[in-house]
């Protein structure tokens, strides 16, 4: 049995989100297992990202319900009772289950623990690249500096946390190999760094699924290439789930576990990287907007 | 004639571009300041000729716009040129119109020249352009921005050293003036714009409605002080705490408000808080005012010409009021340092960071978990408490409040102070409050212009018309303020300052 | 009864004077994303321009014909406070185009500043009385109540109605009115596309002013009195009006205006008239905690 079946971290149920008469998402489910690298994709238009914002609580679906679990394994029986109780989130011997669709965004990042970059990229562009690290760690340090009023004192707890919160930032820029780079603007950065930084806060956060919008859009070759290594290294060594819009076919078939096709708001196929490239439906969908030859080597969406 | 154009092209297109220059004047100035409406002795209005006036404002626009653009003049040599052409214009007009003592009055003479100051506005455009390299070299070395400690307590000592100063030099009665007008006056306003710059410069909150909370402290004093007798040194803690209560109970319905919408919806709450202020004469006393709210003691001691218990007598000093004045000075001195204090301080931990953050990119803010309504809510209740602070030590200084002084004016000029000094930049804030506050000080006593238009010019009635001008002036010179580059909250290696180009705005 | 409709008459009033200036601060807003705090102020010019032209028009040049003065008298305003904010958009906004977005916000209170303090130096501090006009009344008694309907009240709503109308068709049909929203949309690409972007933007800042001078005169008739602080209650009241209906939108800004204007009328007619300036500025905070766009402002999808 394949991982997102037998261990998924993220349940999503009959997503359907409206925009005024426009429906972006129509009745949209699938799973994503924990450990997996799993890429949603779709012609443009298709509604990728409308699923992200919902999933990351920019937007509150019109109908379906988003279950994480944060630790453990999704159980429908959970699911269900949590949804009956009326509240956000659950915590059990089993699982530490939320429905994200209850909750608000910065909930999500905080407690359900959903990280996520931007497909155009949202730095603290006037802070530091350590700084942005910094921010990431917002309520670690929040909770160190005791509400503020310890770090206004100076308690030594909380110099102790904002040490450990540098070495982390540090290691992070060691591993995107910015540690040159960590007293200069963000905004400053060559776009392909501004990236990877954007990457790198959002796992300073210590997500346990990482969401990302087109992380190699706009990328050159050996930048992509980079930013698969360090992909797969999030996945195998920090142990992140990662769940990925990618128009770069090469990327998305070259790392992810598990593909998600979405079109016109549904759902046309899942599966395995190569049992998708095979579906007809998928050939189909994207012959409608362009030769598949070109598809596969399109580099990043004009979206 | 765009005025963006280089400045090259031949005489003639200069000529023309004057003249046009000079015929739209002549278009502005023709209903508003050629002709006056005074009232004759039915108290019927009557119109009152005054062409002269007219012509020298166009004659003056016409005169400067071409040295601005003449070809091939460096940029001295133009100014110089503009000023000979002010000069010869004013002259001209009074001489060619064979016009008695008085007319035109002097101060149509004036202001002749501050209308075509506006206009001569338009002159510098072209230079500004040229100097926007030198701003950014300038925001790279960040002058400002990166100071060494030294320097720090070197400012501080020379602040503290101020008033004693003065007092040596110049004695009591001479010194009252720098101590009391510039001294202390400035001081409150740099209070003012550095509590201000935690919410429109930290966290990019545009608030237009500060004033109210500034508002709420002096009226904090001055109610617990005169119905209750409480000591200033109880109201003052006092004062802080209600004012941020109220940015509090502000705060929790507008700021899920964005952009424009909260600027206005702070701005409805300060015209509120001054109406209230205004009609609930049972409390406030109106339009009249608070008077009598006691003055301020040396911790229990008054400063009165006693024998016993005054401050004099038991320091055993010679009585002078210079001594409330001083002490008055130290006590906006330390209050305003303790919110540069606590400003400096909380931009280094996680609550300063995250107004930061939010000041750049609140939906990344949230991605990060950062709850941005509680931080924009710390921010709006700790702006305000040092409001409250502030308006408390007014109402201490002036024994009197009313609801004059708290107009959208003085929130407008509060946050001129800020986004003039460079928002987030607590010297560049400071610089700021000195400039404007300071140079409006100094416009309200120009004696010597007495002496050039004659004795009924009157230099006060165009301290605000000029500080008006100067406003627009020096956001057109630096439009991201004096001190547009930022310092990092935390370092690895190296600590330069940021370019302003990169710092965001904010757009709550 | 009576009462509601004298009150109404009288809010109805007011509020097309509201709504008059509220189009110029919607339309700037609209066009180039800043608050014109100086717009107040300019309406508080083009009153003191139409009162010199009434004064001009009837004591210098013998205009006895009261329609005819008028006419003048408006198109006068219309033309001098429309130039005048050209060139306060050239000298002080323009330049800042494109830069940090408080700086025309700093510019704007700077040249709101400059404007009251340069018409309270050229024309005198004290209040200027004008001569009283169209002082006809019709009296109608409904329910045991007179209710009355001045000459001045029906010319003001009609001149409103009748500008506004022009006003419409200038922006619906007109090429300027379509390069208008083009900038409005995206001034980039109106750019490309061989939209004069300066020139329209200057256009706006005119015909803003010219409403604002309709306003200007309307309300020197009706109120027989004007003084250079004149335009900061009703420029902030204006502006509340434009952000009520929502900021960006013509009818919005008219519908809020006629709002602003019967709120603070009934307010202070069945409530109290001291706190008047508070309902408004109130209104306008439960408005947009629950309605952040206002009443017809397109809503405001956030885009991530």
């Amino acid at each position: 049995m394949t991982r997102w079946l037998s261990e998924p971290l993220l349940a999503v149920d009959h997503l359907s989100m409206r925009f005024g008469g426009l429906v972006a998402v129509d009745d949209f489910s699938f799973v994503a297992g924990r450990g997996d690298i799993t890429a949603l994709i779709g012609p443009n238009g298709a509604g990728k990202t409308t699923v992200f914002n919902c999933i990351t609580g920019f937007y509150k679906p019109t109908i379906g319900r988003i279950a994480l679990a944060r630790s453990g394994k999704i159980e429908a029986t959970g699911v269900e009772a949590l949804t009956r109780s009326g509240r956000r989130s659950a915590v059990s011997q089993t699982c530490d289950l939320y429905l994200l669709e209850r909750m608000p965004g910065h909930e999500i990042a905080r407690s359900a623990r959903v990280g996520r970059t931007f497909q155009n990229i949202r730095l603290f562009q006037g802070m530091t690249v350590l700084e942005n690290l910094i921010v990431a760690q917002h309520n670690e340090l929040m909770r160190a500096s005791l509400m503020t009023v310890g770090g206004l004192i100076g308690l030594p707890s909380y110099s102790q946390a904002e040490k450990l919160a540098l070495d982390k930032a540090a290691n992070w820029l060691e591993r995107i190999g910015l540690l040159d780079r960590a007293d200069d603007a963000a905004g400053a950065l060559p776009y392909g760094d501004q990236r990877r930084l954007e990457i790198a806060r959002a796992m300073c956060a210590d997500p346990v699924l990482l969401c990302l919008d087109e992380p190699a859009a706009g990328l050159n070759p050996r930048e992509s290439g980079e930013l698969n290594d360090l992909l797969l290294s999030i996945r195998d060594k920090d142990r992140v789930s990662i769940l990925l819009i990618e128009h770069d076919m090469s990327v998305v078939m070259k790392i992810s576990d598990h593909v998600v096709v979405l079109d016109y708001g549904r759902r046309i196929a899942d599966g395995a990287p190569v049992q998708v490239r095979e579906d007809p439906a998928v050939i189909a969908a994207y012959l409608g907007v362009a030769d598949a030859g070109e598809t596969k080597a399109s580099v990043g969406g004009g979206q | 004639m765009d005025l963006r154009q280089e400045t090259g092209g031949g005489l003639w297109e200069a000529l023309r571009d004057a003249g046009a220059a000079a015929l739209v004047t002549a278009g502005l100035s023709f209903p508003i300041l050629a002709l006056r409406t005074v009232e004759n002795l039915d108290n019927k209005l009557e119109l009152e000729q005054r062409w002269p006036l007219m012509f020298g404002a166009a004659m003056l626009v016409f005169f400067g716009r071409l040295a601005a653009r003449v070809p091939g003049a460096g940029v001295a040599a133009r100014w110089i040129v503009f000023v000979c052409a002010a000069f010869a214009a004013i002259y001209l007009v009074i001489d060619a119109w064979g016009m008695d003592a008085d007319f035109p009055a002097p101060e149509l003479v004036a202001l002749a020249v501050a209308l075509a100051a506006m206009v001569g506005l338009w002159l510098t455009a072209p230079f500004a352009a040229t100097s926007a390299l030198a701003r950014k070299q300038q925001g790279a070395r960040a002058f400002l921005g990166a100071r060494s400690r030294h320097m720090e307590f070197a400012g501080v000592f020379a602040l503290f050293a101020f008033p004693l100063l003065a007092l040596w030099l110049l004695g009591p009665q001479g010194s009252l003036k720098w101590i009391n007008n510039y001294g202390v006056q400035i001081l409150i306003y740099v209070m003012l714009g550095w509590g201000l710059n935690i919410v429109v410069g930290l966290a990019g909150l545009l608030d237009l409605g500060y004033v109210a909370f500034y508002a709420v402290g002096a009226y904090t004093y001055a109610l617990l002080s005169t119905v209750f007798g409480l000591s200033f040194w109880i109201c003052l803690p006092l004062a802080g705490l209600f004012a941020a209560f109220w940015g509090v109970l502000l705060g929790i319905p507008v700021l899920r408000l964005r952009g424009d919408y909260l600027a206005i919806v702070t701005l409805g709450f300060g015209e509120i808080i001054r109406v209230v202020l205004i009609n609930w004469t049972d409390l406030t006393n109106g339009y009249a005012g608070i008077s009598s709210i006691p003055r301020i003691t040396f911790f229990g001691i008054p400063f009165i010409d006693d024998d016993e218990t005054g401050f004099a007598a038991r320091f055993g000093l010679e009585f002078s009021p210079i001594h409330r004045t001083i002490f008055l000075f130290y006590l906006i001195l330390c209050l305003a340092l303790l919110t540069n204090a606590a400003t400096l301080r909380l931009r280094r931990l996680p609550i300063g960071r995250a107004w930061e953050a939010l000041r750049e990119d609140e939906i990344a803010c949230r991605s990060l978990g950062v709850d941005t309504v509680s931080t924009k809510l710390t921010a709006f209740a700790l702006g305000a408490m040092f409001a409250g602070f502030a308006g408390a030590f007014f109402a201490v200084r002036q024994n009197f409040v009313s609801p004059e002084s708290f107009t959208f004016g003085e929130s407008a000029t509060i946050l001129a102070i800020v986004v003039l000094g460079g928002m987030g930049s607590q010297l560049g804030v400071a610089a700021a409050a000195v400039a404007l506050i300071g140079g409006m000080e100094i416009l309200r006593e120009l004696d010597i212009l007495k002496q050039v238009f004659g004795e009924s010019f009157d230099p006060a009635q165009y301290r605000m018309l000029v500080f008006g001008l100067a406003m627009v002036v020096m956001m057109i010179w630096k439009p991201r303020g004096v001190v547009s580059s930022r310092a990092p909250s935390i370092y690895l290696r190296s600590r330069a300052a940021i370019s302003g180009e990169h710092v965001g705005e904010g757009r709550g | 009864m009576g009462n509601f409709l004298q009150q109404l008459i009288n809010g109805v009033t007011l509020g097309s004077i509201y709504g008059l200036i509220a189009i110029g601060y919607t339309m700037v807003f609209g066009i180039i994303g800043m608050v014109n705090f100086a717009h107040g102020d300019v309406f508080m010019l083009s009153a003191f321009i139409a009162l010199i032209f009434y004064l001009a028009l009837t004591q210098m040049f013998g205009v006895l014909s009261l329609p005819l003065a008028f006419i003048l008298v408006l198109l006068g305003a219309m033309v001098f406070t429309g130039l005048w904010n050209w060139a306060i958009e050239r000298v002080a906004y323009r330049p800042l185009r494109g830069s940090f977005r408080l700086a025309p916000l700093i510019s704007a209170i700077g040249m709101s500043i400059f404007l009251s303090n340069f018409v309270q130096v050229v024309q005198g501090p004290r209040n200027k009385p004008t001569p009283p006009l169209f002082t006809d009344l019709i009296k109608v008694e409904v329910g045991g109540y007179d209710v009355t309907l001045s000459y001045k009240q029906i010319m003001i709503v009609s001149v409103t109605a009748l500008l506004l109308a022009g006003f419409w068709f200038l922006v619906q049909k007109t090429s300027l009115g379509r390069a208008q929203r083009a900038c409005e949309q995206d001034r980039k690409m109106a750019a490309l596309l061989g939209v004069d972007v300066n020139r329209t933007i200057s256009m706006t800042f005119v015909i803003g002013a010219m409403l604002a001078a309709v306003a200007g005169t309307l309300y020197m008739v009706y109120y027989g009195v004007v003084n250079f602080a004149d335009g900061a209650a009703p420029g902030l009241k204006a502006f509340t009006a434009a952000v009520f209906g929502g900021i960006g939108s013509l009818q919005g800004a008219v519908i809020g205006g006629l709002i602003i204007g019967l709120v603070e009328v009934f307010f202070s007619a069945y409530f109290s008239s001291d706190y008047k300036d508070v309902a408004p500025y109130a209104i306008l905070i439960v408005t947009l905690i629950f309605m952040p766009s206002g009443l017809l402002g397109r809503p405001e999808v956030e885009k991530v």
